[in-house]
């Protein structure tokens, strides 16, 4: 790898996805890159003043116009005739819920821009909210376990189908247990002449509270249990899905998250687990994950 | 009047703005339609389409994106416009504070106009005045000529090194964005020469990269908003810099931080904001020929509010009637309330009334002017009420 | 330090913030055992596992601890210690 040009000394968690995920995104993208984020762990994390960790030129502005504010990044560098790599990097929370009118507008307006979102699974900066992207069951502070409640009732919102709803040409989820995957597509969403959407799963240590070190044991697990199918869309058509060689039972990823844990005690619990494992065959069947 | 603007024509208010607009030669536009303002992006994207204006013009999925997209785009070295009112400044009033504290310097045109709930199209000065704090520069103009003018002066205020700040160039809706009168449209190359192109000193720029939006801890978020604070002070003497730079150029002046009309020898003032200006022009000069001291201060600079030039102006009058299209639910309303403040601790003891009119499109009269003019003139003997609802229709309550 | 309006940062600045002083565990990396995959470079969060002359080695003013890369090593050829302060 190139030196990083995400410098060391940012404030993100031990062990935590989301810095992994950049630098990997910013190797594959290189130095020629603007970067626009929303508000969220990344940007707290990256910019407390007067120190930033981005050693490309970077911009933050609100929590829910990024790609608004990348929109007119991505005008002027046009105007000025520049080929400079645009990317968005910003969390579930801005990404699939208060970000949505301003991603709809972008997507739309057909702007050669990289929208990566750093997933999560809640709104993890402010202490672990549920998001739209907060998966069936998952215990969050505000769709907490309780005598009666099994946490999130709603299963999570499908980004990657909105993006191709919006023609987005090149759509695809990734993961930081496959790096090379990852960059990969990274550097195929850069070569598209319009948006672009990926999204990559990214373990959040304190908000799902799992052993140090683990994040990216499970991350490879939420793709080997069929829950993150790692899927391509070139023009709204599938051309790549990544094939699980080594199939697991749902419980296994599950088991290792606190998020998950009353799930594994209470009555409720395997009926429960049958369903998240409903998920995962429908996406294997749906992406024929398993040869 | 200087020979040198011989471009007149009779326009809609908006396209005159346009035209303004278009003269100021901005990288970047981005439009959201809402009435009253509609008109104005209307007509850029017309100049736009038939090749007259070079910019990038973005429809947009709302207000909060239309000036976030400008963000974007100042960050990158833009010259960038837009233009909304009432309910979309209203959307956009988190973006508001973002562009005053990253200092961008953004201009936009509200054709103000008032805040639903109930809905209403028409126009009071609601949506700008309750936008007081959020850190932009307030200019309002009294007609579509002043219109034009401020928004060049607008950008050139802005954009000063000292000052980095955003602007508001406020028109009445419907008022001054739909009529039709006889404008002196501006001289491309006068505005050019008057208002050069605009060149930031830090873009975003890989060969040197800068990040823009760090969050700023309790240690120094103080420091940033008196950087604010006090840029807004350079602006008091800018703006009028700028109105007398217009007036060498383009033989107009329409006032800088504020103007007057009778005012030296008045007994009775009054203080507004805005197109009622002209209506209480043809009051005054009825009352004048009855022999009555009457005149007018116009405010034109809201924001910076200006207490020493308001001072001066108005330490020889005996009574203050203050006319405003806008209410401060809990408290009487903006003009007002920030007038009486900036007196308190000088040693004027003017009895100051004040008036809130026009809400929601209610037209204002000569006859008003007169009935305030009266009203206020009766408090020199003692304050009976010291705030009130011009006109308000008690039989429907 | 002057704020710059607008605040305004320089890039790559918080290598001023030495966050090696988080870390409880210290990783210890057998280079014998290393078939220099470059997985530990590749994961680690705070990117301050750089080669230096051929070996991989974590940048202690930097590391946190987080055992990433003591995890992901296909070789195990990397310990978590605990560090003696």
């Amino acid at each position: 790898m190139e030196k990083s040009l995400l410098a060391p000394g940012h404030r993100a968690c031990a062990g935590c996805a989301m810095p992994t995920t950049i630098r990997l995104v910013l190797d594959a993208a290189g130095p020629n890159t603007i970067v626009v984020s929303p508000t969220g762990c990344l940007e707290v994390t990256t910019t407390p003043f007067p120190e930033s960790a981005w050693c490309v030129p970077w911009i933050h502005s609100l929590f829910e116009n990024a790609s608004a504010v990348a929109s007119g990044v991505e005008v002027m560098l046009k105007r000025r005739g520049k080929d400079t790599n645009l990317i968005v990097i910003g969390g579930d929370g801005s990404t699939f819920d208060i970000g949505m009118g301003s991603n709809s507008g972008m997507f739309e307006r057909g702007h050669k821009i990289l929208y990566v979102c750093y997933d999560n699974e809640a709104y993890m900066n402010t202490g672990v909210q549920r998001s739209g992207s907060t998966p069936f069951c998952v215990n969050t502070t505000t769709t907490p376990s309780g005598r009666q409640s099994q946490g999130n009732p709603r299963p999570k919102k499908d980004m990657p189908a909105i993006a191709l709803a919006h023609r987005v040409p090149y759509v695809a989820t990734a993961s930081i247990a496959f790096p090379v995957d990852l960059r990969r597509k990274v550097k195929k969403a850069l070569q598209t002449d319009g948006p672009s959407y990926i999204q990559v799963n990214a373990p959040c240590i304190t908000g799902w509270t799992f052993n140090a070190g683990t994040m990216v044991e499970l991350a490879r697990l939420a793709v080997d249990s069929g829950l993150w199918p790692l899927t391509e869309y070139v023009d709204g058509e599938l051309v790549g899905v990544k094939k699980v060689r080594r199939p697991k039972p749902v419980q296994e990823y599950l088991k290792l998250q606190g998020r998950y844990k009353h799930l594994f005690k209470g009555a409720q619990g395997p009926d429960l687990l049958g369903k998240i494992q409903a998920i995962a065959d429908a996406n294997i069947a749906k992406y024929k994950l398993v040869d | 009047m200087s020979e040198k603007t011989t471009n007149m024509k009779v326009v809609e208010g908006s396209y005159a703005v346009a035209h303004a607009v278009m003269c100021c030669r901005p990288d970047v536009i981005s439009a959201y339609p809402i009435t009253p303002q509609t008109h104005i992006v209307e007509n850029l994207s017309q100049m736009v389409a038939d090749g007259d204006l070079d910019s990038e013009f973005l429809t947009v999925d709302s207000e909060f994106s239309a000036l976030s997209v400008l963000i974007g785009a100042s960050a990158c070295g833009a010259r960038s416009y837009s233009s909304t009112t009432s309910q979309g400044l209203a959307l956009m009033y988190e973006v508001l504070y973002n562009v005053s504290g990253m200092r961008i310097p953004i201009v936009m045109n509200v054709a103000n106009r008032a805040i639903g709930a109930p809905l209403n199209i028409w126009n009071d000065q609601q949506d700008a005045i309750g936008a007081r704090d959020v850190g932009w520069i307030q200019i309002y103009a009294e007609d579509v000529q002043e219109a034009v003018d401020a928004t060049l002066q607008a950008y050139k205020i802005a954009e000063d090194a000292q000052v980095r700040t955003p602007v508001m160039v406020c028109m009445d809706g419907f008022v001054l964005t739909h009529v039709y009168e006889p404008v002196h449209l501006l001289d491309k190359e006068l505005a050019r020469e008057f208002l050069p192109d605009y060149k930031p000193a830090n873009i975003l720029d890989p060969a040197h990269p800068m990040t823009f939006g760090a969050f700023a801890d309790p240690s120094t978020f103080t420091e940033f908003r008196y950087q604010q604070f006090e840029a807004q002070q350079k602006a008091l003497v800018k703006i009028e810099d700028v109105a007398r730079e217009f007036e060498e150029t383009f033989g107009r002046y329409y006032g800088g931080l504020l103007d007057g009309y009778f005012l030296d020898d008045a007994e009775t003032v009054i203080v507004t904001l805005g197109s009622v200006v002209g209506t209480i022009k043809d009051a005054i000069d009825d009352m004048r020929s009855a022999g009555k001291k009457v005149g007018l201060l116009k405010l034109r600079s809201y924001r910076p509010f200006p207490v020493q030039a308001l001072r001066k102006a108005l330490k020889n009058a005996n009574c203050i009637a203050v006319i405003e299209k806008d209410v401060s639910i809990g408290c009487e309303a903006g003009l007002v309330t920030d007038l009486k403040s900036a007196f308190y601790n000088s040693n004027i003891r003017t009895p100051i009334i004040g008036f809130v009119a026009g809400l929601g499109g209610r037209d204002i009269t000569i006859k008003d002017i007169k009935k305030i003019v009266a009203r206020a003139e009766a408090s020199r003997k003692g304050i009976e009420s010291e705030f009130e609802f011009l006109n308000l229709r008690t039989e429907i309550l | 330090m002057a704020i710059k309006a607008g605040s305004l940062v320089d890039p790559c600045s918080t290598r001023i913030t030495k966050t090696g002083a988080w870390r409880t565990f210290v990783p210890v990396v057998d280079h014998g055992k290393c078939i220099k995959c470059s997985l530990c470079e590749i994961y680690c969060p705070e990117g301050c596992v750089h080669q230096e002359e051929g070996l991989f080695v974590p940048d202690l003013d930097y590391c946190k601890g987080c055992s990433v890369c003591a995890n992901e090593c296909p070789r195990m050829a990397i310990t978590m210690v605990l560090e003696e302060k």
